[in-house]
């Protein structure tokens, strides 16, 4: 898997299971109980998927050692949100550039 | 010379999006311009900041391309895919991906001559309507100070 940080957190978000959770604690930390309520699946199942969302840095864990509550840590989507926002602007902004690219590109045969 | 030189937007069908430009120059050009290393890094780069220090392709069917992006702070985004079928100065058909576990579109790109114009449709196919409206939630809009908060809103949608 390529490990640069930006592919780590989509692969982390490349699954409903990691989704549903982040999105559990985006409204408050829970613990690996609470978050495994809504998705009937066993502690571990859970666990696992706790695992690949705390390696790409979008959830840490609680200092409370006994409950270790899970809370959300959005940074990494900011990096996510300013990719994919330039969906549409990546092909504008490239548009636009190409517009005097050609210009070049045209004087260079003209040249020739 | 006037030329509309805005980008428009479409979703044809359920699962692709569009986008159709006029460009003042010959289809030769254009096409040129779309398929030659040597041209494509000093436009395809989205917004300022972005430079492409990787750039192969190996324009026939069959063949693949590949091309790494970078920004001066060391952040870097790739994307590889294969070329489905080549028709020189009118049309490519590649696929696209940006990474495992995202989904693959098969983009087609036609180069429409119109005597010293050039018009560009570019079709982006995803594999679902989902994964499409996904790219269009978070991509389509404007406003990259907002699109964090549609994301969290975009999560908080999927319980």
């Amino acid at each position: 898997m390529a490990d640069d940080p930006l592919s780590t957190t989509f692969a982390a978000l490349a699954d409903p299971t990691r989704r549903a959770i982040l999105a559990r604690l985006a409204e408050g930390a829970a613990t690996v109980k609470e978050l495994a309520e809504p998705f009937a699946m066993s502690g571990p199942a859970v666990s696992k998927h706790l695992k690949v969302l705390e390696r790409a840095g979008l959830v840490t864990r609680g200092r409370d050692a006994q409950w270790r509550p899970r809370a959300l840590d959005a940074t990494p989507l900011r990096e996510v949100a300013e990719w994919t926002d330039g969906f549409r602007r990546f092909w504008d902004d490239s548009h636009r550039r190409l517009d005097a690219y050609l210009e070049r590109m045209k004087e260079q045969e003209d040249d020739h | 010379m006037t030329t509309d030189t805005a980008s428009a937007w479409s979703t044809p069908t359920d699962v692709e999006v569009a986008v159709t430009r006029t460009f003042a120059a010959p289809q030769r050009l254009v096409f040129e311009a779309f398929t030659k290393p040597e041209h494509i890094v000093h436009w395809m780069l989205g917004p300022d900041g972005w430079t492409m220090p990787v750039c192969e392709v190996d324009l026939r069917p069959g063949g693949t391309w590949h091309m790494v992006w970078r920004r001066a702070d060391g952040t870097e985004m790739s994307m590889t895919g294969e070329y489905l079928s080549v028709t020189p100065h009118s049309e490519t058909v590649q696929t696209e991906a940006w990474g495992e576990d995202w989904p693959e579109t098969v983009n087609t790109t036609r180069f429409v001559a119109d005597g010293e114009q050039t018009t560009v449709v570019q079709t982006m196919k995803y594999p679902t309507r989902e994964a499409r409206d996904r790219a269009l939630q978070t991509g389509m809009k404007d406003g990259a100070n907002t699109s964090y908060d549609r994301l969290a809103e975009y999560l908080t949608a999927q319980v």
